[in-house]
């Protein structure tokens, strides 16, 4: 861990608090009312504000984690720095790409 | 009070192992006397390393009874449970003999962290006048009492899985540094600090804190140089 990363690591996390509380807003008022995946699909489909908003906080797991996933493979696994970001780079890409493509399934018209 | 000790002492190298000894219990013992009556009485080639033994030098730290201590002010009514004491080297060091490490890699990282004070001034410049109460110099008074004894270095689980990282020690000194305003040397420190294995690779476990004998806090101190290195990276002054 240096300094760039610690930033980007700290940055992402306080991305993240609020959104995932306005996430878990969500899910609370979408089970209250019995919301149906037709009606949910109807609200999100073609938002840009949805998109946006998971979109960011895709992106943020998605730095966030890999930056996390990093330090623990160089510290419990006897593996070169270089192949510690290799690895840390590749669970980002695939965290970002699951994420994405879960987004584009909600707010792609 | 029991008449003798059962004490397990390390011998040899890394691939060495425990003896068990029995030494007589006395009135006011440390483990450092228990170590020493060893080596006086029982076998003289016992390695161990001690020098002011009130406390003061840092020298004879070693692991007793599964904890980091400084042998000379550890009594053993504190410490030895049942009467047995276990006694072995320092951890996270590397062991030259018996219960003597070698402490070169934990000092090399003072020197990588810039534990070095730097001054602008010669000695023939008047004393600097800083009052104790600003915010800097009481930051500093805050960590200044380290005795160097490797103590919180082999509590520090990051420095085990770590072998890169400066540790708790060399931090601490790069913080006291960091607030001292007589230094010229910061940006450069602040660098080091702030590059791979440095301040952002611990994980506030606290051991440091938890085991240190003069009741240090290095991850306060470290949690300062987090702060500082993050804005002075956000001010472009440093990079990683």
């Amino acid at each position: 861990m240096n300094v760039r990363l610690y930033v980007w690591q700290r940055l992402t996390a306080a991305a993240m608090a609020p959104l995932l509380l306005v996430h878990l807003a969500v899910i609370f008022y979408a089970t209250r009312k019995g919301l149906s995946a037709a009606d949910l699909l109807a609200r999100t489909r073609g938002s840009v504000s949805w998109a946006g908003f998971y979109g960011v906080f895709v992106s943020a797991v998605a730095v966030h984690a890999a930056i996390g996933v990093r330090t623990v493979l160089s510290e419990w696994l006897p593996l070169r720095a270089r192949h510690a970001d290799v690895a840390a780079v590749l669970f980002g890409v695939l965290l970002a790409v699951l994420g994405f493509r879960a987004v584009a399934a909600v707010v792609l018209p | 009070m029991a008449e003798s000790l059962q004490v397990s002492v390390w011998r040899g190298g890394s691939n060495g192992r425990y003896v068990d000894y029995q030494v007589p219990r006395r009135d006011s013992q440390t483990v450092l006397d228990v170590v020493t009556w060893v080596q006086r009485h029982l076998d003289a080639t016992l390695a161990y390393r001690f020098a002011c033994r009130v406390g003061m030098c840092g020298s004879c730290a070693m692991t007793v009874n599964g904890r980091p201590r400084w042998t000379c002010r550890t009594h053993v009514s504190k410490v030895a449970a049942n009467g047995k004491l276990i006694i072995g080297p320092l951890e996270n060091l590397p062991i030259i003999k018996d219960l003597a490490t070698d402490m070169q890699p934990f000092f090399e990282k003072w020197q990588q962290a810039k534990g070095r004070f730097v001054s602008s001034t010669t000695r023939t410049d008047p004393v600097a006048r800083i009052p104790p109460d600003t915010p800097a110099r009481v930051a500093a008074d805050a960590a200044i009492e380290c005795i160097n004894c490797g103590v919180c270095y082999a509590a520090c689980d990051t420095v085990r899985w770590n072998p890169g990282y400066l540790g708790p020690a060399a931090l601490n000194r790069a913080w006291t540094l960091v607030n001292d305003v007589r230094d010229v040397a910061n940006l450069e420190r602040l660098s080091a600090v702030a590059a791979n294995g440095g301040c952002h690779s611990c994980h506030s476990h606290q051991s440091c804190q938890e085991h240190c004998p003069v009741s240090l806090n290095p991850t306060a101190s470290i949690a300062g140089l987090k702060r500082r290195t993050s804005l002075a990276y956000l001010r472009a002054e440093i990079k990683p």
